[in-house]
């Protein structure tokens, strides 16, 4: 009998695991793509969290809050540069707007944050504060249902995706591309800023929302708070990278790179370019959306700042300084970028600009293949 | 301006006042003036108890209209006339040290000691002044009767004076005058007992454009203020030709903001249109690019205020070149230096120039400091034209729009008449083929980029007048800039022209309706629905070539 | 250009471009009728009319500027033509309106075209530039989880036999020759597998022995496809011993064996002048 179950299970597991998805799945990473996997997994969801919330205050080993939400929100913007390696550097689209459908989650998330913040606001009103101030009575309709957890999830993923959807679906129609493409994508963006910083819009204009409280009950400033939502980050970094490496060396990811290269002949192939591109180009503001509420709950305010196009351009330039197309240079990117952008504020603010600049022009200029293009390159030299 | 007029329910001391002072009116009308002594008894009036006496006092003396009367009514408002005699029934008035009877005008001599100051209150200030202003009316001099009924159009006048107000129209032979008066005698009307003026008043008022009246012309409509349907009629049918002459007024105002917007937008974008055709790159820091023309002008400004200020009206005219030179110079910098090696690479350009632009704004914020600069007008820029009561266009747009021309046409026979310009269309048109020609495409790119960024300074110039000034101020540019290139499409002048000019004048027509934000979401929605029909924008080049 | 959402699936393709009124006359399988294309005003095609029969080889010939390229844009759906129609006839009482589709519809309905510069995926490899072409379903869902098996691996191993470029399977199409690329692209044509290829210059810029052996190639497959070739390469042409149709400005000039079009004095006055 139980020799029974036990075939019986294993067959199972055996038919489910070695399905040609999963076999395919897992050979989309060398060995030693997983091993990094395995270790930084280690560190992210193990280490920093024990360190964080078992070790006392004063140990040498203790990692404090500023750096665990410092590097929880540093994780969102690399997950961001990996959605924008799949557009700009597999599929060739560059994105101005992505800081849009990040900011878009993170607005979708924060409307639930805002509502668990319940009678706890200034004005003790089951209404958020700047409601209150405007003098409305109850939410308006596109905040129904908010107030459930799996409802703001589903919204975080259907906000910035179906926008998405809908502007890629007419603007990759019409055959935009390149700079074009940009520079609407840049427009879009820009009408939303403005939409967002009216008052009345209903999203709390140019304070945005803020002063969160709890999430499913739990502080929202409590260390474990703090510590899963860092490892919640980290762990959709790795997914984010595994599901970009399934997709890039997938037969999908392979026309996508025909079309960045020579679309005009994918199209003679036989394939629609309308649908690979609006493919990608949705799945990655979805995966920014995701970053956005990961990000929300960890620095603790969204505005609409976070829209301004000096943003947007940012995530293309940490994606060209790690290096396009390869999915783990832009998130190395973001994270030198990032970091040194904390450090910069702190020691030389009036220098920062300056830096970023030279940054953008040095990169593009000498180093076209970015960091990983580098080490590619230094490592060829000493094989030699 | 007329709210002092609104007689909403008429008090029984002014219904009195009116009964008892319209046959003085007739009769002051109908009786000639003439150079005879005042009578005393009317002057002493003038210290009598009581606004009522003294303001009919002085009504009169205004209708009478003699030299003497109007003397007197001087001294009033001058304060020269005082009281001497027992009973203060003696009115005097001093010449420096001499002192007149007031009534009779002969020399009193000696001059009384206890005098008290004939001092009338504000009320009665007031009647004064427009009585005086009434009589301004017929001075020989027309720009002292034009001034006067300026002044009367927005104090307002008693009813009192529509019977003079009559005989000015009589004898009133200019028309602008003429219309002025209309005006006022239809806006007195209005508060007339008799219906029939008031009809006339409302007829006449139909032909006016003043927003102003709106509001009692609507009153007028309500049968609980006005009885008489007849007027109530009338008054809708002229509130409707008013609105009708507003709406117009105010449509006219928008289409003239949008033109001046999008002369605006031109000069800004005509600099990225000529970049982009020649050299396929999109330069990112040309909002900064607008930024240093504006900082150039402002540099020039505080030059001539401080170093030459009787020039101050000419800082503008020097502006110009100083604008268009540095901002040149700063973009053949860029171009040898960064975008030569990019050649091609469209979207690195876009990066690489967007880390300029951030060093660009951080330099002038360093130099300048982070908040706007104050620029004034030049004089003759600053005012505007009065087309109509609600049509103000300012001086200084008109002037822009009138300069935008300028280098539109400057430009336009640049590279259509000119050596230079035939090449950069070569190069625009067919890089490949034009370097086999023998044309030197690296000095065009040069000298094409150097055009583009000069041009955006000659913008910055237009816009140091129109706005802020600030390190920043590029950057709410640029989305406009580049949405004027994507839908003029590239390589003719003339879709940069239209699509600017479109892009100002739907703006702002939506703006007055909807608000600027709506505005700027329709006029992103209405170029994503044109570059669908035609992705290459609406003057695009056609033809296998271009293809790509 | 249509603006349907179909990808993969042919039937759709073939249902929709369908007019019950049109008959297939005799055995053609493609007919183009009238077809007038012109840019700002110059003529590039002018009132053409030809027609392909089933399973023929046919060569193209005419000065530059004839339009040969431009009528292949316009079958192919690269080009709008301004007048006239394109009719394609793959089965009886089937008949297509090419006009109607877009670039990747009329592929996927068995057109096959090699373009005059070979554009083929410069950073793919040769392998995976041919598993790309192959015929089987287009749509991301099948992309998302196709697996490269065993019949796909033999039917590119028989084409890069046929190419000979087995031993650069695994090479960066870029770093190949110019004439490798030409071959290379001819590869990805037969993997299509189509019913009409329409071949742009093919020989252009090869040696003599590839341009022989390209000529064997065409000839083997001549019964079981139909090929439309576009060529100034005269010896190739002889090579072929196909019918030769002869356009000038836009419209057809004269058609028929190679002899006869050689002797033609108005094919020869279009090619040397008077």
């Amino acid at each position: 009998m139980h020799l029974k179950v036990g075939l019986l299970t294993t067959k199972i597991i055996m038919s489910t695991t070695h399905t040609p998805f999963v076999v395919r799945f897992f050979s989309a990473t060398g060995r030693k793509g997983w091993v990094a996997l395995a270790l930084f997994a280690l560190l992210t969801i193990v280490a920093v969290p024990s360190s964080h919330l078992l070790l006392p205050v004063d140990h040498a080993l203790h990692i404090p809050t500023f750096y665990v939400t410092l590097l929880g929100k540093i994780m969102c913007y690399a997950i961001v540069a990996v959605a924008m390696d799949l557009i700009w550097g597999y599929a060739g689209v560059l994105s101005l707007a992505q800081g849009l459908f990040f900011a878009l989650g993170a607005y979708a998330f924060g409307m639930y944050l805002m509502r668990e913040i319940g009678l706890d606001g200034v004005y003790q009103s089951h209404l958020a504060d700047y409601m209150v101030f405007l003098d409305w009575k109850e939410y308006p309709w596109y905040w129904k249902f908010t107030e459930h957890f799996l409802y703001s999830m589903m919204l975080v993923i259907v906000a910035p995706g179906l926008l998405a959807f809908v502007f890629g679906f007419f603007v990759f129609r019409s055959r935009v591309k390149g700079v074009y493409f940009a520079i609407i994508s840049q427009a879009m963006l820009y009408a939303f800023l403005l939409l967002f910083f009216m008052n009345n819009f209903g999203f709390g204009g140019n304070n945005g929302f803020t002063d969160f409280k709890r999430i499913l009950g739990y502080s929202i400033t409590s260390p474990e708070m703090r510590a899963t939502l860092f490892a919640l980050s980290a762990s959709m970094l790795m997914f984010a990278l595994l599901l970009g490496r399934y997709l890039v060396t997938s037969k999908f990811g392979r026309i996508l790179t025909a079309i960045r290269d020579a679309e005009m002949r994918v199209m003679f192939l036989g394939y629609n370019p309308l649908w690979y591109k609006l493919f990608i180009w949705t799945l990655a503001a979805i995966i920014c959306g995701v970053a956005g509420a990961l990000y929300v709950p960890q620095v603790g305010i969204i505005n609409p700042s976070e829209m301004a196009t000096a943003n947007s351009i940012e995530i293309a330039i940490w994606t060209a300084i790690g290096g396009r197309g390869t999915l783990i240079g832009p998130a190395i990117g973001a994270v030198v970028v990032n970091l040194s952008k904390s450090w910069f504020t702190v020691a030389f603010p009036e220098y920062w600009l300056y830096f970023l600049g030279l940054m953008f022009v040095l990169v593009t200029l000498l180093l076209p293949q970015g960091l990983v293009g580098l080490y590619q390159q230094l490592r060829a030299r000493m094989v030699r | 301006m007329y709210c002092k007029f609104l007689f909403r329910v008429p008090s029984l001391l002014k219904v009195l006042r009116t009964i008892v002072l319209l046959p003085w009116l007739v009769a002051m009308f109908v009786l000639p003036a003439h150079a005879a002594p005042l009578d005393p008894e009317l002057v002493a009036q003038l210290n009598a108890d009581g606004n009522a006496a003294k303001k009919a006092a002085i009504i009169k003396f205004a209708l009478l209209a003699s030299p003497e009367a109007i003397l007197l009514l001087k001294s009033l408002a001058n304060d020269s006339l005082f009281i001497a005699g027992e009973n203060g029934e003696i009115i005097l008035r001093m010449e420096g040290e001499r002192a007149f009877d007031a009534a009779t005008g002969e020399e009193v001599t000696p001059v009384p000691e206890d005098m008290d100051q004939l001092y009338p209150n504000n009320r009665v200030r007031r009647m004064l002044h427009t009585s005086l202003s009434v009589l301004k009316l017929f001075d020989p001099d027309r720009d002292e009767r034009l001034e006067a009924a300026k002044k009367i159009e927005d104090s307002g006048a008693d009813v009192a004076f529509l019977p003079v107000l009559d005989k000015v129209l009589k004898e009133e032979s200019d028309s602008e005058i003429k219309q002025t008066v209309t005006f006022i005698r239809a806006m007195i009307g209005l508060n007339s007992k008799d219906s029939a003026i008031r009809l006339t008043a409302v007829k006449d008022l139909g032909e006016s454009d003043n927003p102003d009246i709106k509001l009692r012309l609507t009153e007028l409509t309500d049968p609980a203020i006005e009885v008489n349907s007849e007027v109530r009629e009338e008054a809708k049918k002229s509130l409707a030709s008013l609105e009708r002459r507003l709406v117009i007024g105010e449509s006219i105002t928008r289409v003239f903001t949008g033109l001046s917007l999008g002369s605006i937008l031109l000069l800004a974008a005509l600099g990225l249109a000529i970049t982009y055709g020649v050299m396929g790159i999109i330069n990112m820091a040309h909002g900064e690019l607008l930024m240093i023309g504006a900082f150039a002008t402002f540099v020039v400004h505080d030059i001539f205020r401080d170093h030459y200020p009787e020039y101050f009206d000419w800082y503008i005219v020097a502006a110009v070149p100083v604008a268009f030179f540095s901002a040149a110079i700063v973009g053949v910098i860029m171009e040898r230096t960064v975008i030569r090696w990019l050649y091609g690479r469209a979207l690195e350009t876009l990066l690489t120039t967007w880390g300029i632009s951030l060093i660009l704004i951080q330099t002038v914020r360093t130099t300048f400091g982070t908040f706007n600069q104050e620029i004034a007008n030049p004089s003759w820029l600053s005012g505007s034209v009065e087309l109509m009561s609600n049509v103000d266009l300012p001086w200084n747009r008109i002037i822009i729009i009138g300069f935008a021309v300028s280098v539109l046409v400057l430009v336009w026979l640049l590279l259509n008449r000119t050596r230079l310009g035939l090449f950069v269309r070569a190069v625009t048109q067919n890089r490949a083929m034009a370097g086999c020609v023998g044309v030197p495409t690296a000095r065009i790119d040069t000298v094409a980029f150097a055009l583009g960024a000069a041009i955006a300074g000659l913008g910055g110039v237009s816009l140091s007048q129109v706005g802020n000034v600030g390190p920043e101020m590029g950057q709410g540019w640029i989305v406009d800039c580049f949405m004027t290139v994507v839908l003029g499409g590239v390589g003719q002048l003339a879709g940069t022209v239209w699509a600017a000019m479109g892009i100002g004048v739907v703006t702002k027509l939506v703006e007055g309706g909807l608000g600027a934000v709506i505005a700027k979401i329709v006029v992103l929605v209405i170029i994503i629905i044109v570059i669908q029909k035609r992705p290459q924008g609406i003057f695009a080049l056609k033809g296998r070539v271009a293809d790509d | 250009m249509s603006d349907t959402t179909l990808e993969g699936n042919t039937s759709h393709v073939q249902e929709k471009g369908f007019s019950s009124s049109e008959t297939k006359p005799g055995n053609t399988i493609l007919q183009i009728s009238n077809i007038t294309v012109s840019f700002d005003g110059f003529k590039a095609l002018n009132d053409l009319s030809l027609n392909f029969e089933l399973n023929e080889l046919r060569c193209i010939i005419g000065p530059n500027g004839a339009g040969k390229t431009t009528m292949m844009d316009c079958i192919t759906g690269k080009t709008r033509a301004d007048e006239g129609t394109v009719l394609w006839y793959p089965e009886v009482n089937k008949t297509v309106d090419l006009l109607k589709l877009s670039e990747a519809e009329i592929a996927l309905i068995g057109i096959g075209r090699k373009f005059q510069k070979p554009t083929i995926f410069e950073s793919h490899t040769v392998f995976e530039n041919l598993e790309l072409a192959m015929k089987t379903d287009k749509r991301v869902r099948f992309s998302l989880f196709a697996v490269v098996d065993d019949v796909t691996r033999d039917r590119i191993a028989d084409i890069l036999r046929l190419i000979n470029l087995n031993e650069h399977a695994d090479q960066l199409a870029g770093r190949l020759s110019h004439g490798q690329k030409q071959w290379l692209e001819i590869g990805m044509l037969l993997m299509q597998d189509p019913k009409l290829l329409l071949l742009d210059e093919p020989v252009a810029g090869m040696t003599d022995d590839e341009t022989e052996r390209t000529g064997e190639l065409f000839n083997s497959l001549k019964g079981k496809h139909t090929l439309v070739v576009v060529e100034h390469d005269m010896a190739f042409v002889e090579q072929l011993k196909s019918k030769v149709t002869v356009l000038d400005q836009g419209s057809l000039l004269c058609e028929g064996p190679m002899a006869e079009v050689q002797a033609n004095p108005k094919v020869i006055e279009v090619y040397l002048g008077r």
